[in-house]
C-alpha cells in the first residue's frame, strides 16, 4: 500500500511519548509558572535564611501587632514575633512533612499496584479489598486516631504526622498504578518480552513501570498538596505538628483566635499554604494534560 | 394542547404543490484548528413522494453531513451551512427561525441513525423516549403518549410491545432496537425520512428484515425515503434514484437501473467494479486507487482526478466539471461520460 | 437490581468489618500502656484504670477486645467520655445541628455545581467556562483550615455580613456561612466532574437524536443530557462524604457550633479517648452506610447498572 500518511511519519524523528510530553509542557506557561513557584516554595523550605534575616523565634513583646516595618514585611504577631520570617520558617516542616509522607505513600501505592495489577487474580482481589478497606476509613478520622498514637509526650510531631499520612494516602496511587499496570500488560510488547524469557522482575520494572509511570506521578503531585493540606488541617486540630515544630498549619491554628485583632498572622500563612496547594495542583494539572494522548 | 402539526402547515411560502424536497447547491464546512474542512461543495438533488433516493459514497464524501444539513442538527461550531437552500414544499428550511426549524424536525422531515444503542439515550426506557415526541409536540397525556408509544412499537412489529415500552434500550437485541428506532422516527407521521446507514450494524439476516420493513413503511405512508449507505448491495434492492457524492459533491444522479446497466462517472464506475456481484461470475474485483481526498485539502478541478484512469487536463483545472446531462433524468459531472459510458 | 444489591452487601460488609478492625487496632493494637494512651497525659487514678480496663476488656485478648468492642458499638453502647458524660447522649444532643449544617452544605454545593457545571460545559470556552475553571481552583487550593478561619474573619468580623459563631439552635441564617464554608470543600470537583461530564455526553449519539426529535434545547440538556452526565458525579458523593466529615470537624470548630465536628475537635484537643474512639467509630460506619446508600442510588439512576 502506498500510504502517504505512513511515507510521512517514517521520515519523522521517532518521537516518544515522555519526548511529545515535554515538548508539549515547554510551550505551556502555566507549567512554567508552577515549576518555578514549586522551586521557589522547596528552596524556602531548605534554605529559610536567604529569605530572611530574622529569626523567627526570638520575638519581643514591645513589638507585639505593631504593623509592617521595612525588615519585617508582614508585621508582627501577638507574641511580638517576625510574621514573615514565621511564615518563612514555617515552610520547611510542611513541606518536609508532605515531602516525605507523599514519598512514603507513593512506595506503597507503587508496590500494591504493581503486585496487584501485575498477578491479578487471587493476590490482586485481596489487595483490592484492602484499597476498599483503608478508603472506607474517612481520612481525617483516621489520621486523628493514629497520629496521636504514633507521637510520644515531648515530640514535634513530625515524624508522627508524616507516617501517620504516607500510611492512609497511598491508596489513590495504588490504583492508579494497579490499572496503569493492567493496561501496559496486556500490550503486545510485554508478551513479546515475556516470550524472549524476560522475568517477573525485569518485565515489571523495564517493561511495564516506565509505561505507566506517567499517571502515577501525576496523583502523586496532586497528593503532595492535598497532604501538605492535610497536616495543616491535623496540626490546626492538635494531633499534628506541635511544640518547637513551625509549619503553617500550626500557625494558622495560633492565629484564628486573635483574626480580629491582627489579622497578618492568619492571612500569610494561609496564603502561602494555598499558594503552596495550588503550585501543586497546577503542576499536576499540566503534566496530566501533556500526557493525556485523548487531548493531542 | 397545542398541535405543532398545525403551525408546520401554515409555514410562510409552503407550496403543497412544490417538490417535496429540493437540494440546492448546499455547501457545508467544518471550521477547525487544523483548518477548513469542506464536507459538502455543492451538492444538489431531489427527492418525491413515495420514492427512495439512495445516496451513496465511501465514509467522508459528506453524505452523512447533507442528512445532518437537511435535518438542521448539524453541530455548530464547528460546522457552517455556508450556501444553499433546503427546500421542503417549496419553504428553504435554512432561513426559518430555530424554533420554526425544530417543528419541522420529526413533524415533517424525520431520521434514523446508524447506531441504534448509542442513538438511543440508555438511561430512559423506550416508551419514555418515543411518548416524549407525542408530548412535545402534540402536546398528549402521559397515558395517551403511551398508549400511541405501544401502537408504534406493533407497528415495527416488535412482539410483547405491551410490556416492552418499559424496557431500557440495552435490554432489545440490535435489530429490536433498529425498529425502535424507526418507531421513533416514524411517530409523527413524517412525510420525508432519512435513513443514515440504517443496517450498517447489523447482521446480514437482520439487515434484510429491516430494509423490508422500511420499504413497507414507506409504501404504507406514500413517504420519501432518502437512504444514505455505501453498500452498493443495499441500493440495488429498494432504490429508485441513486446520487453518488465524492468529496461533497454529488457527481452523478441516476435511476437505479440506468447506473447498474452503465455509469456515467468513473467513480461510479470503479464502486461498482470494486463490490462482487451475482451476476457476473468469474469476474475481476478492483479496488480503487489511492485515497479519498483530506477535505481540508481538495484537488483543484475534479476531485477525483488524481485517482481516475480518464483523467486529462482539462480535469485537472477549475472550475470543476458541470452536471452535464447525459440522459433523461440523469446527470453526471465528469468532461467524459461519453468514454465512460461506453466502456 | 437483587443481585447488585446482594453484591455491594457482601461487599460492604467486608469492608465494614475490614474498616472497623483497622480502626479498632490503630486505637488498641501495639501499646505499652492502652489506657494511657486513652487518657493523653494526665494522670490517671486507679478507679480511672479499673474502669477503662473494664470497659474496653483490656485484660482479654486482642480479638476478644475486638467483639466486645464492636458488640457495644452495635448496641449503640459507646460508653462514658472521660468528662463523665454518657458518649451516646453527647452524641444524640449534637448530631441534628450537625445534620443541618451538612444538608445545606450538600444541597448549596450540588445546585452550583450542576447548574454552574452545565452552563460552563454549552459555553465551553466563553468566558463564563474560563472564570468557573480559574474559581474552582483556587477552591481547590484552599484547605478548609485556611478557608474556614478566612471565611469567619472576613465575612463573620470585618463584614459583619454574617454571625461569627452559630450555636445548637442556629437559624438558617447563622449557618449559612459555615454551610458555604462546607459546600467549598467539595464544590471545585463536584462542577468540574459535571463539566466534564456534560461536555462528553453533548457528543453523544443519543443528543443528535433527541434534537432530531425536534425536543428544545432546554429539553435534551435538562433531560437527556443531564441524567447521563450525572451518574460520574454520583459515584464522587461517596467521596465527598469523607470530605464533608473532615470539613464539619474544622468548620464546626471555627465557627463555634456545637455539632459531632466540634466535640470531636474538643475530645481529640482535651485528648478524651473514649470520646474520640466512640465518635470515630460511628462516624466511619456512618460513612459505610452512606456509601452503601450512594451505591444504590447509581442503579437507580443507571438502568444498565441496574439489570447486570
Amino acid at each position: 500500500m502506498s500510504d502517504p500518511t505512513m511515507l510521512a511519519t517514517v521520515d519523522e524523528r521517532p518521537r516518544s511519548l515522555a519526548g511529545d510530553a515535554w515538548s508539549d509542557l515547554r510551550r505551556n506557561k502555566i507549567f512554567w509558572a508552577s515549576a518555578v513557584l514549586v522551586l521557589v516554595i522547596l528552596l524556602m523550605a531548605l534554605l529559610p535564611s536567604l529569605f530572611t534575616s530574622a529569626d523567627p523565634t526570638s520575638c519581643a513583646l514591645a513589638n507585639k501587632h505593631k504593623g509592617p516595618t521595612g525588615a519585617a514585611l508582614f508585621g508582627f504577631d501577638s507574641q511580638g514575633c517576625d510574621v514573615f520570617a514565621r511564615t518563612v520558617y514555617g515552610a520547611g516542616d510542611s513541606i518536609q512533612v508532605g515531602l516525605f509522607s507523599t514519598l512514603a505513600a507513593g512506595l506503597i501505592g507503587l508496590l500494591f499496584g504493581l503486585a496487584a495489577g501485575y498477578y491479578g487474580g487471587a493476590i490482586d482481589a485481596v489487595l483490592s479489598r484492602g484499597i476498599d478497606i483503608v478508603l472506607g476509613i474517612p481520612l481525617l478520622l483516621a489520621a486523628v486516631i493514629l497520629s496521636a498514637r504514633l507521637s510520644g509526650p515531648g515530640d514535634d510531631g513530625v515524624t508522627a504526622v508524616t507516617v501517620t499520612l504516607g500510611l492512609l494516602t497511598w491508596t489513590s496511587a495504588a490504583r492508579v498504578m494497579r490499572s496503569s499496570v493492567v493496561a501496559a500488560k496486556g500490550q503486545d510488547y510485554v508478551s513479546a518480552a515475556r516470550m524472549l524469557g524476560a522475568g517477573p522482575g525485569r518485565l515489571m520494572f523495564r517493561h511495564i513501570l516506565p509505561n505507566a509511570i506517567a499517571p502515577f506521578m501525576v496523583v502523586l503531585t496532586l497528593l503532595l498538596g492535598a497532604n501538605i493540606a492535610a497536616e495543616a488541617t491535623l496540626s490546626y486540630l492538635g494531633v499534628g505538628l506541635k511544640g518547637d515544630a513551625m509549619s503553617w498549619g500550626l500557625q494558622i491554628s495560633e492565629a484564628r483566635r486573635q483574626a480580629r485583632v491582627a489579622a497578618a498572622p492568619l492571612v500569610w500563612p494561609s496564603a502561602f499554604l494555598a499558594a503552596t496547594v495550588l503550585a501543586f495542583i497546577m503542576l499536576g494539572d499540566a503534566i496530566r494534560d501533556a500526557f493525556d494522548p485523548k487531548l493531542r | 394542547m397545542t398541535d405543532i402539526k398545525a403551525q408546520v402547515d401554515v409555514l410562510p411560502g409552503l407550496d403543497p404543490r412544490a417538490p417535496l424536497l429540493q437540494i440546492n447547491d448546499l455547501h457545508v464546512e467544518f471550521r477547525t484548528r487544523d483548518g477548513v474542512a469542506k464536507a459538502v461543495n455543492g451538492a444538489s438533488f431531489w427527492l418525491n413522494p413515495g420514492e427512495t433516493l439512495a445516496i451513496l459514497g465511501e465514509s467522508g464524501c459528506g453524505k452523512s453531513v447533507t442528512a445532518q444539513a437537511i435535518m438542521g442538527i448539524l453541530e455548530s461550531p464547528p460546522g457552517h451551512i455556508t450556501r444553499g437552500e433546503v427546500r421542503y414544499r417549496g419553504v428553504d428550511l435554512l432561513k426559518l427561525r430555530e424554533d420554526e426549524r425544530r417543528r419541522v424536525r420529526a413533524n415533517k422531515i424525520a431520521m434514523i441513525f446508524q447506531d441504534a444503542l448509542s442513538a438511543l439515550n440508555p438511561v430512559y426506557t423506550v416508551g419514555f423516549q418515543l411518548a416524549e415526541l407525542f408530548r412535545a409536540h402534540r402536546g398528549m397525556s402521559r397515558g395517551d403518549a403511551k398508549n400511541r408509544a405501544i401502537e408504534l412499537l406493533d407497528q415495527v412489529h416488535i412482539p410483547g410491545a405491551r410490556s416492552r415500552v418499559n424496557d431500557y434500550p440495552h435490554q432489545f437485541s440490535g435489530g429490536m432496537r433498529q425498529r425502535v428506532m424507526i418507531a421513533m422516527a416514524l411517530a409523527l407521521d413524517p412525510e420525508v425520512l432519512i435513513a443514515d446507514e440504517p443496517t450498517t450494524a447489523l447482521d446480514v439476516t437482520v439487515q434484510a428484515q429491516i430494509m423490508g420493513l422500511l420499504a413497507e413503511l414507506q409504501r404504507q405512508r406514500n413517504m420519501g425515503l432518502i437512504l444514505i449507505t455505501h453498500d452498493m448491495g443495499v441500493v440495488a434492492d429498494v432504490a429508485d434514484r441513486i446520487s453518488v457524492m465524492y468529496a461533497g459533491r454529488v457527481v452523478e444522479e441516476a435511476p437505479v437501473y440506468d447506473i447498474y446497466a452503465a455509469p456515467g462517472h468513473p467513480y461510479t464506475r470503479a464502486l461498482l467494479e470494486s463490490i462482487p456481484r451475482l451476476d457476473l461470475k468469474g469476474q475481476q474485483l478492483t479496488a480503487i486507487r489511492g485515497l479519498p481526498p483530506a477535505l481540508t485539502d481538495i484537488p483543484q478541478g475534479c476531485a477525483f482526478n488524481p485517482r481516475c484512469g480518464y483523467a486529462k487536463e482539462p480535469c485537472r483545472q477549475d472550475p470543476a466539471p458541470p452536471a452535464y446531462a447525459i440522459a433523461p433524468r440523469r446527470t453526471a459531472r465528469c468532461h467524459f461520460f461519453r468514454e465512460v459510458l461506453g466502456d | 437490581m437483587f443481585r447488585y444489591i446482594v453484591r455491594r452487601l457482601l461487599q460492604m460488609i467486608l469492608t465494614f468489618f475490614g474498616a472497623t478492625f483497622v480502626v479498632f487496632a490503630l486505637m488498641f493494637a501495639n501499646q505499652d500502656d492502652p489506657i494511657q494512651a486513652l487518657v493523653g497525659e494526665k494522670p490517671i487514678s486507679d478507679t480511672l484504670r479499673a474502669e477503662l480496663t473494664e470497659r474496653y476488656h483490656l485484660d482479654d485478648g486482642f480479638l476478644s477486645q475486638y467483639w466486645h468492642y464492636m458488640s457495644n458499638l452495635l448496641t449503640g453502647d459507646l460508653g462514658d467520655s472521660l468528662t463523665g458524660r454518657e458518649i451516646s447522649e453527647m452524641l444524640s444532643s449534637s448530631w441534628p445541628v450537625t445534620v443541618r449544617l451538612a444538608l445545606m452544605a450538600i444541597v448549596i454545593a450540588a445546585v452550583i455545581a450542576i447548574a454552574a457545571g452545565v452552563w460552563s460545559a454549552i459555553r465551553r470556552g466563553g468566558l463564563f467556562d474560563n472564570g468557573t475553571l480559574m474559581f474552582t481552583l483556587l477552591l481547590l487550593a484552599m484547605p478548609v483550615v485556611v478557608l474556614a478561619p478566612v471565611a469567619q474573619w472576613i465575612f463573620g468580623m470585618e463584614l459583619g455580613w454574617f454571625p461569627a459563631t452559630a450555636s445548637r439552635n442556629a437559624t438558617f441564617y447563622a449557618l449559612l456561612l459555615p454551610a458555604i464554608v462546607l459546600a467549598c470543600t467539595v464544590v471545585a470537583t463536584q462542577l468540574r466532574v459535571t463539566r466534564t461530564s456534560v461536555v462528553e455526553n453533548l457528543r453523544a449519539d443519543y443528543v443528535r437524536t433527541a434534537r432530531a426529535k425536534g425536543l428544545a434545547p432546554r429539553r435534551v440538556v435538562w433531560v437527556h443530557v443531564l441524567r447521563n452526565s450525572l451518574i460520574p458525579v454520583i459515584t464522587l458523593i461517596g467521596v465527598d462524604l469523607g470530605v464533608l466529615m473532615s470539613g464539619a470537624i474544622v468548620t464546626e470548630d471555627v465557627f463555634n457550633i456545637p455539632g459531632v465536628g466540634s466535640k470531636l475537635a474538643q475530645g481529640v484537643r482535651t485528648e478524651d479517648g473514649p470520646l474520640v474512639v466512640g465518635f470515630v467509630s460511628v462516624l466511619v460506619i456512618f460513612f459505610l452506610v452512606m456509601n452503601l446508600v450512594v451505591d444504590l442510588l447509581y442503579a437507580a439512576l443507571d438502568p444498565r447498572i441496574r439489570y447486570e
